[in-house]
């Protein structure tokens, strides 16, 4: 028999509906799985097993009255703890949130509420979001699911890895340069950042405002649609969230591609991508060419300056934004003689290495003197990579390329090569700077059983096609494989 | 060639207290970083605007409605230091 972790969204939802099994059997089934896989996983930093028992059971007095909320209704999901939970201690993986306990719910949070979601805890990220590893954790790495001695991807590494398993039906991420996209493609599950302003961001922990999107990772395509729709729309706490109606993502998911241009980035497809990682790129798009969309090379030449752009963008606003660690409203005090003596001193302290290395960065490339060579050249070959994409969706209707250069890679191995690290997020970074929407669909193993990830790229507010091409790649690629780490051989010694 | 920078004046800058040892370090990896940072500059890029956000918005309003805020309470509750109602931090002005 089907152990419960193992369902998606839509089965369990139906097996709710139709009494099969309780709320709260299946989070007891998602807790299971967690005791099993956390000591080797660590993708959670905290499991509310309270407050996720009293959402369950609430959520199956509902049904049993009749008023379900809709399909996530108790459905275990967990979120990435950068993501502010009123009561339940966020900390984003930094020292210097160590014991903050918010005193509001993030939107996106209060949605999943509403919607009946059980939350089950809050899972582990690089500090602040930034790193593509998770191994930049102040409270220790992530490992991946199909190979403990490699990294889960990063930054929402926590998440990617516990809906992997099983121990969640799916979570939430952040994804400023690839965070939700490159750790799903890592762990072979489903990883979606929206368009910029689709998903409202009050309460998420800002990294950089410009680029940071909230989206759903989940084992399926129309699991994270389901999740995407219960936490997309404007939002009045969110001066940047868009005012209009969502599109309409999860009608398009049976359509096919017949018709559709598909375009393969010319730029992602060659020198620094893993050659295994090409061939499974290939032939998925070879399958979505069968399947009956037109597919032709496109060239975004600026692309080739995205990751320099980036790394003077993202610093830059990372330094503004990490400014309000203080020492004064939350989180960590280091005392010192003066107040700003105290402030440098409680940051010293509280922050690791790579947030510190990026605030530094961003410090001075907005600093006297650098600001026009450094931000400002940085903000106008963004406007150049923007236009790049607007001039390929001119004749195509989406674009797709691998969502990293490599399959997963060992711990270690890029801690403490910054730029090595960096080149992790080469294909994923032209959409935050752009701001459309991408997802991340897992399309088939290596040749040492780690996953590979496609990743479809589509215009803003295009979340339409976007979800219409990712379920047809899902459907074509087959993808059946469970990371061992879920399977119950872990149980044996 | 990597970028020579003034760690000490950027550390400065971003308040945060570090050793003469970890201004070494941060400041050689800031300058491989900004070595590779810098192909931005070989863009020809005249007469283009520069792009600071994503969006066309200009402005959010809401209507100028009193609404109840968080909890006075509760926020301080998590400040490191807090009196009568207010966060409370070491001297800032000196008093000579």
């Amino acid at each position: 028999m089907t152990d419960l972790a193992d369902l998606t969204i839509s089965e369990a939802s139906r097996g709710l509906d139709d009494g099969r099994f309780s709320a709260r059997e299946l989070l007891e089934a998602v807790l299971r799985r967690a005791t099993v896989t956390e000591a080797q996983l660590h993708g959670y930093l905290t499991i509310d097993r309270e407050g996720a028992f009293a959402a369950a059971d609430a959520a199956d007095r509902r049904r049993a009255a009749g008023g379900r909320r809709g399909p996530l209704d108790g459905i275990p999901i967990a979120l990435k703890d950068n993501l502010c939970t009123r009561g339940v201690e966020t900390t984003c993986a930094s020292q210097i949130l160590a014991g903050y306990v918010p005193p509001y719910d993030a939107t996106v949070v209060a949605r999943l509420r509403e919607a009946g979601a059980v939350a089950v805890g809050k899972t582990n990220l690089d500090e602040f979001a930034m790193g593509s590893s998770t191994e930049n954790s102040a409270y220790g790495p992530t490992r991946n699911p199909w190979d403990p001695e490699r990294v889960p991807g990063g930054s929402s590494g926590g998440s990617a890895a516990v809906v992997a398993v099983g121990s969640a039906f799916a979570a939430l991420g952040s994804d400023t340069g690839g965070s939700i996209r490159q750790p799903a493609a890592l762990c072979g599950i489903v990883g979606m950042k929206p368009t910029y302003g689709l998903v409202s961001r009050y309460g998420l922990v800002a990294f950089a405002s410009s680029l940071d999107q909230i989206g759903p990772l989940a084992r399926t395509v129309e699991d994270a649609a389901t999740v995407l729709a219960a936490v997309a729309g404007w939002d009045p706490h969110d001066a940047t969230s868009h005012p209009e109606e969502p599109p309409a993502f999860h009608r398009s998911l049976e359509r096919g591609v017949e018709g559709l241009r598909i375009g393969v980035v010319a730029e992602l497809m060659g020198a620094g991508i893993d050659p295994e990682v090409l061939a499974e790129t290939r032939a998925a798009v070879d399958r979505l060419a069968a399947a009956g969309a037109e597919v032709v090379e496109v060239g975004l030449p600026s692309v080739d300056y995205a990751l320099s752009a980036y790394y003077l963008i993202a610093p830059a606003e990372c330094s503004s934004n990490l400014a309000r660690f203080d020492g004064v409203r939350y989180g960590l005090r280091v005392e010192g003689g003066t107040a700003e003596e105290m402030m440098a001193r409680t940051r010293a302290e509280g922050f690791g290495a790579e947030v510190i290395r990026r605030i530094l960065l961003g410090t001075y490339a907005l600093s006297a003197g650098y600001y026009e060579a450094f931000y400002g050249q940085a903000q106008k070959v963004r406007t150049l990579i923007r236009r790049d994409f607007a001039a390929a969706y001119e004749t195509v209707d989406v674009l797709v390329s691998p969502t990293s250069p490599t399959t997963a890679f060992r711990l270690g191995e890029r801690a403490s090569d910054p730029l090595a690290m960096y080149y992790s997020d080469v294909c994923t970074i032209p959409s935050n700077l752009a701001g459309d929407p991408a997802i991340s669909v897992p399309i088939g193993l290596d040749s040492r059983g780690l996953p590979i990830g496609l990743q479809i790229m589509a215009p803003a507010l295009g979340e339409e096609v976007l979800f219409q091409v990712a379920a047809e790649v899902e459907r074509g690629a087959g993808f059946a494989a469970r990371p061992r780490l879920a399977s119950s051989e872990v149980m044996e010694p | 060639m990597p970028v020579d920078i003034d760690i000490a004046k950027v550390a400065k800058l971003a308040r945060i207290a570090l050793d003469d040892e970890a201004l070494a370090r941060y400041g050689a990896e800031l300058g491989q970083i900004l070595e590779h940072a810098e192909r931005v500059q070989a863009l020809p890029t005249d007469g283009v605007e520069p792009t600071s956000h994503p969006l066309p918005l200009v402005n959010a309003f809401r209507p100028d409605e009193v609404r109840p805020s968080l909890d006075r309470d509760e926020v301080l509750a998590q400040a490191p230091d807090a009196v009568d109602g207010y966060f409370r931090v070491p001297r800032i002005l000196d008093e000579a």
